[in-house]
């Protein structure tokens, strides 16, 4: 842990607050992607888009009013979290809207469900709600370690909200996954939520547990092991991600909450045997389920040779169609709204929306993208060293950690790099659970960096020093 | 804690380290793979996204485009007089592929061709959308139609060449078929080439270049060309040693002669009445290599005859034994040619000798006509010499003037020609092919035109099946058209 050192003979410098540099990036990311719908539109109807004003002012006023909040109650958090998010879910809108354009998307939504309704209105609206709660988090959340109250109720709260989607009534089939919950009318995906309260029990669990699982343990051909009353959580943990995949056929949550705990429990206890220990555990409950989860099998066959399987799988073809949206995009991409990534038809706007991007931006775009959230990772990270407790610490890193997973699993998954599983790609996917649940994420980690950065109140007088004269031979 | 924090960071990275250099292999390493896979439907997307040039004939374009609704192939091909130019054309159909020109010109009919890079680029910037270029091509459009005019009904093909370039005049297959009918992707398209693909006539072949047939008696002029090349004959009049009946070498199976008086005939009237036993006799005489040396120079036994749509190989067995060699220099056995063949073979003897490489792309021009390639005529080989040529070249006129080629007889104009009527089926038991071979010739002894008719199975008896009556009246009308249209 950092140790802050002030001395009463060196006023404290005032530190810039770098509220003025997040307003000017958020002018840049309110305008990129006005430009970017710019294009769609004239590129697909060869004039601008009819809405432009409206949802050029609409995406200010919100960035605005995020803005403001972070202004007046957290005046030192870091500056670029606030602009990347609202670039990513600027661009996310138009990706959404170019895909509403498709004829083909339309079709089959007339097909399936006997109309089609635009997204990017809802996703418009989702943001609006997002940002409110992001404001709301700012406003509620004074400080973070208010939540270290709430480790165990949030374990349940986790578990609750795992185990939602699994209860006959209230849980949706779609498509395999069993990840979402309808309720009057809405489906919301409770998993992520779930990854935010997760790791504030995994925060607050450690924090306590730290000591005990780092220090009490056996010496193992050079691995310390724990001992076995100190495994307990984490074969918890273990199962209950293992339950995830089993009952929901959600690969990636499942990835998602071990991997999240993996690297919190290796930041608490700095113990390098637990990452072993969780890549065995995770690879030996994976090839377990594999043999015989049929969903999960298909998955692996589509990603070993998406095109050998083609035209007999609709998970090959998933595959298969969205390396081809890469591969056409080239270098320099097709340009927004003149590729064909609508083909993949199934989740085009969602799963699989990174395709639109490989298609239409291209190499160059796909890796503006990554950057973007390569940045948003590691301001994370540098959220979580820059903390001055451990529970902040461990929060922070399990949210970027995540986020930094989550990232990994979606691209990785329709790029082919590993099987695909059923998430969403953070801001740019259409849905809502996805768009609130990030919001409050970037809400938590600015509260946690502010209170990081803020300057430490100044000592209260010490008595001694004043009263105490040294005195030196001379 | 901070230093596992660094290494988590370390590992945030590598994750999208991972990420990066994955969109990289993708989109740029294998970006070429993906792009043109055969799952990849923008391929096609692309071929039908902007009108595609035309196919023309003498300045009139035979092809077209017009808009689809509601498929994302935004442009359908469509033809003009689609049955007459479809051996011609092939087809581009958005469901089923394109063949022959349409396939192979296909980089200059959509615009893709490197070498009309540079308009694209420029369209790039000027905004207009990228268009094709346009295949000029060297038939002659009435020599063409009346070809497929006198077909008619009957199950043939035919294929005209100028002598002079090798450029071919007419190339008909009937039945044909309408490319027009299943260029699009609906069911109404996908009906039409299902019953297409089905048909007993085989419609969609292309019979002037893709099938071979035994060319029977007409290919009495290889064995000709053949005889005075080597030396076997030198006087076409002066009489030959054939016996009346000639047995086949090494066999006791006489050699069944058609036409009457021909012991000891000499070449030139074994021509005019079309003796088996003269050409078999002079064949075995030339020896099998020779024949095939021969056979060869014409353009026989090459499968890489591209026009630019490539053509099937006609064969001469070089393998077989004496009387196999002698039955097959009159066209029989295991002798098989593809009309185009037959006519290069007239185009030869047509030409003093020099077979020209036979072609029907003159031109490709890019969309603002601007010229991108230009065929120059190229010698293909010379199968025989000037004088030799001159020799064959009387018979010839000698069975059109007084022998079995009378109808294809034009007043006014020399017109050299050969019948043929080839046994086929087992025991010869189906309807024999009726061929006709012949070339016309200007007052100035240059040719303009050499045809091969071939007629696979006539409504008619099989009595009537003959090269002269049947095969020559339509070789008559392509050379009529063509030397009206010289003048």
């Amino acid at each position: 842990m950092s140790v802050v050192t002030n001395t009463t003979t060196i006023g404290a410098i005032e530190l810039p607050s770098r509220r003025n540099t997040e307003l000017m990036l958020l002018g840049f990311a309110v305008v990129i992607p006005m430009f970017a719908y710019a294009n769609v539109g004239l590129a697909i109807n060869g004039k601008l888009p009819p809405g432009m004003l409206v949802y050029g002012l609409g995406l200010g006023a919100l960035a605005g009013v995020a803005h403001l909040v972070v202004r007046r109650y957290a005046k030192y958090a870091d500056p670029l979290l606030l602009p990347l998010a609202t670039l990513l879910n600027g661009l996310g809108l138009v990706f959404i809207w170019r895909l509403d354009q498709s004829e083909r998307l339309q079709n089959l939504a007339k097909r399936s469900f006997g109309a089609f309704s635009p997204s990017a209105p809802n996703q418009m609206l989702y943001t609006a709600v997002g940002i409110a709660l992001f404001a709301a988090v700012l406003l509620l959340l004074k400080d973070h370690r208010v939540l270290q109250r709430f480790t165990y109720i949030s374990m349940a709260g986790a578990l609750v909200l795992l185990i939602l989607p699994v209860i006959p009534g209230l849980g949706a089939d779609v498509f395999g996954a069993k990840i979402w919950i309808s309720v009057g009318g809405f489906s919301i995906q409770p998993g992520e939520f779930a990854k935010i309260v997760i790791a504030i029990f995994f925060a607050g669990y450690l924090m306590v547990k730290r000591d005990a699982l780092a220090l009490a343990s056996r010496r193992f051909m050079g691995l310390y092991l724990p001992r076995g009353r100190d495994l307990g959580p984490i074969l918890m943990i273990w199962a209950m991600s293992l339950l995830v995949l089993i009952f929901e056929n959600d690969l990636g949550t499942s990835l998602l909450f071990f991997g999240m705990f993996v690297i919190m429990l290796y930041v608490a206890t700095e113990r390098t045997s637990w990452i072993v220990i969780g890549l065995l555990m995770s690879v030996g409950g994976a090839v377990v389920v594999a043999s015989f989860a049929s969903h999960v099998q298909a998955r692996v066959t589509a990603w070993l040779d998406p095109f050998a399987c083609y035209t007999t799988s609709g998970a090959c073809e998933q595959v298969g169609q969205s390396l081809m949206s890469f591969g056409s995009g080239g270098v320099l991409g097709t340009g927004l709204g003149q590729g064909h990534s609508d083909l993949i038809l199934f989740a085009a706007n969602s799963d699989f929306i990174f395709s639109t991007v490989g298609e239409e931006l291209g190499l160059a775009g796909v890796m503006a993208f990554l950057l973007i959230y390569g940045l948003i990772i590691e301001r994370g990270v540098r959220t979580a060293l820059a903390a001055r407790d451990p529970f902040g610490k461990l929060f922070a890193i399990g949210l970027s950690g995540a986020f930094a997973i989550q990232i990994f699993v979606v691209a990785g998954g329709v790029m082919g790099l590993i099987p695909l599983t059923g998430m969403t790609m953070p801001f740019l996917a259409s849905g809502g659970s996805s768009v609130l649940a990030n919001w409050a994420l970037i809400g938590i980690l600015i509260r946690i960096s502010d209170t990081a950065r803020r300057p430490a109140p100044a000592p209260a007088p010490s008595p001694d020093s004043e009263m105490t004269q040294v005195v030196r031979p001379s | 804690m901070n230093k596992p924090l660094r290494r988590i960071s370390l590992f945030c990275g590598l994750l999208v380290l991972a990420l990066l250099i994955r969109t990289n292999w993708l989109q740029y390493v294998q970006a070429e793979e993906l792009s043109t896979r055969k799952e990849n439907r923008r391929v096609q997307i692309a071929q039908y996204a902007t009108e595609r040039g035309n196919i023309i004939v003498k300045g009139k374009p035979i092809t077209g485009s017009v808009a689809t609704n509601g498929s994302d192939f935004e442009f359908k091909r469509t033809y003009e007089e689609g049955p007459l130019w479809a051996p011609v054309t092939g087809y581009a159909s958005q469901a089923f592929g394109a063949t022959q020109l349409e396939s192979l010109e296909d980089g200059i009919l959509t615009g893709n061709d490197d070498r009309l890079f540079f308009d694209r680029t420029v369209g790039m910037f000027t905004g207009e959308k990228k268009q094709g270029g346009n295949v000029i091509t060297t038939l002659n459009p009435d020599a063409q139609r009346a070809a497929f005019k006198q077909l008619g009904k009957n199950k043939g093909a035919v294929a005209a060449i100028d002598p002079r370039t090798g450029a071919i005049l007419a190339l008909v297959s009937t039945p044909s078929y309408d490319p027009s009918s299943f260029a699009g992707n609906s069911k109404d398209d996908e009906k039409a080439w299902v019953s297409l693909k089905d048909a007993e006539d085989k419609n969609l072949v292309n019979r002037a270049l893709r099938e071979t047939y035994p060319p029977g008696s007409t290919f009495k002029v290889v064995t000709a060309a053949a005889a005075l090349e080597h030396g076997v004959v030198t006087d076409i009049n002066a009489p030959t040693d054939t016996p009346e009946p000639y047995i086949l070498p090494g066999t006791k199976t006489p050699m069944v002669n058609h036409a009457s008086g021909c012991e000891k005939a000499p070449l030139n009237e074994a021509m005019r009445v079309s003796c088996n036993s003269v050409f078999a006799n002079l064949g075995n005489k030339v020896t099998r290599d020779k024949m095939v040396e021969t056979a060869e120079k014409f353009g026989f036994n090459n499968d890489k005859i591209d026009i630019p749509v490539r053509a099937f190989a006609s064969v001469y067995d070089k393998k077989m034994s004496p009387d196999g060699n002698a039955l097959s220099s009159i066209g029989q056995f295991n002798t098989a040619a593809t009309p185009l063949q037959m006519a290069m073979v007239t185009a030869a003897i047509a030409n003093d000798g020099k077979l020209m490489k036979p072609y029907m792309v003159d031109q490709l021009t890019a969309p603002n006509l601007d010229l991108i390639e230009k065929h120059d005529p190229q010698e293909m080989s010379r199968p025989l010499s000037a004088a030799n040529a001159q020799k064959v070249r009387e018979m010839m006129v000698n069975v059109v003037e007084t022998g079995t080629g009378a109808p294809a007889k034009i007043n006014g104009t020399t017109v050299g020609g050969k019948t043929g009527t080839a046994q086929h089926g087992e025991g010869n038991k189906k309807r024999p092919y009726a061929w006709f071979i012949s070339y016309a010739e200007n007052p100035d002894k240059s040719s303009p035109v050499a045809v091969a008719v071939v007629i696979e199975d006539s409504g008619a008896d099989r009595e009537n099946i003959s090269g002269g009556g049947l095969a020559a009246p339509v070789a008559k009308a392509v050379m009529e058209a063509v030397l009206k249209g010289q003048r």
